[in-house]
C-alpha cells in the first residue's frame, strides 16, 4: 500500500510544472493545456484524499472536474480559434488590446 | 511492485510535463500530454479509482486532447513560438513558481505525516459509485448537464460564422 503523501507530493509538483508552463509559454494553446496539467493535479490530489479518508467524495468531485474540463476546453478552443480568424495569430505577445 | 509502478508512472507523468515545458512545437506538446494525462489514469488506478481511471484515459486523454489536436491542426503554427524577447519575464515566472511549490510544501507539511497515511480499503466499483452520483449528489449532476448545454451551445454561437445580410 503505497503512502497517500506520495501521491500528494506528485500533485503539488505537477501543479508547480503546470503553473509554470502557464507562465513561461508565449501561445495561447501551450497556455490552455498548463492549465489541463493543473486540473489533473488537482484530481490525483482529491483521489489521494479520499482514499486516506476512506470515501467516495472525493472520486465524485473528480467526475465533476472533468466534466467542466470538458465544457471548459470545448469554449476555450473556439475562443482561441476566434482570436486566431481576427488576429492570424495565437501569440499573446500580440494580443495587446488592453495595453495603456 | 505497486511501489515499482508508481515510481515509473510517476516519473514518466513528470518528464512528460517537462519536455512540455522544453517543446516549442504545439502539436509535440499535445501528444506529450496524452502520454502525460494517461499516466495518471494509471496512477488512478494504483489508488483503487479503477471506474476514473477508465474515465481519466477515455475523456481526458481521448477525447479533450484529441480537442486540442484538432485546433492545433486548424491553427497551423508553421514556425513555433520564437524564444522569449523578454528572458527576465521568464526567470521572474520561474521565481514565482517556486516560491508557489515551497508555499504548497509548506501548507500540505502536516497532512504529509504518517497519520494521513491510514488508508482504508474501500469498494470503487461503479455501482457504488453511481448509487452515489444519483443520490447525494443529484443536484450537481442536474447541474453538470446544464453546463454540458450551455457550453454547447456557446461553442457553436462562438464560432458561427455571421451572415452578411
Amino acid at each position: 500500500m503505497i503512502p497517500s503523501s506520495y501521491f500528494i507530493v506528485l500533485s503539488i509538483v505537477l501543479f508547480f510544472l503546470g503553473a509554470l508552463g502557464f507562465l513561461i509559454k508565449r501561445d495561447l494553446i501551450t497556455q490552455f493545456m498548463s492549465v489541463e496539467i493543473m486540473l489533473n493535479a488537482a484530481n490525483i490530489a482529491f483521489i489521494a484524499f479520499a482514499r486516506s479518508a476512506g470515501s467516495l467524495d472525493g472520486q465524485i468531485i473528480v467526475f465533476f472536474v472533468i466534466t467542466v474540463a470538458g465544457a471548459e476546453a470545448a469554449i476555450g478552443l473556439a475562443i482561441i480559434l476566434l482570436i486566431f480568424k481576427q488576429k492570424k495569430t495565437i501569440k499573446t505577445e500580440d494580443i495587446n488590446l488592453l495595453k495603456g | 511492485m505497486a511501489y515499482f509502478i508508481f515510481f515509473l508512472l510517476s516519473i514518466v507523468t513528470i518528464a512528460a510535463v517537462v519536455f512540455f515545458l522544453i517543446s516549442k512545437n504545439p502539436a509535440n506538446n499535445a501528444l506529450l500530454l496524452i502520454l502525460a494525462f494517461t499516466c495518471t489514469g494509471g496512477l488512478f488506478g494504483i489508488m483503487g479509482a479503477s471506474f476514473i481511471a477508465v474515465v481519466q484515459i477515455i475523456i481526458y486523454a481521448g477525447a479533450i486532447m484529441i480537442l486540442f489536436v484538432f485546433v492545433i491542426m486548424m491553427i497551423n503554427v508553421r514556425e513555433g513560438i520564437p524564444a522569449e524577447k523578454r528572458k527576465w519575464t521568464a526567470y521572474l515566472s520561474v521565481a514565482v513558481a517556486l516560491v508557489f511549490l515551497a508555499e504548497l510544501f509548506l501548507t500540505i507539511r502536516g497532512t504529509l505525516q504518517p497519520a494521513g497515511t491510514a488508508a482504508v480499503e474501500q469498494v470503487s466499483d461503479p455501482t457504488s459509485l453511481g448509487r452515489l452520483l444519483f443520490t447525494s449528489y443529484l443536484y450537481p449532476f442536474e447541474i453538470t448537464s446544464v453546463l454540458i448545454i450551455a457550453a454547447l451551445v456557446g461553442a457553436l454561437v462562438l464560432v458561427k460564422k455571421k451572415e452578411e445580410s
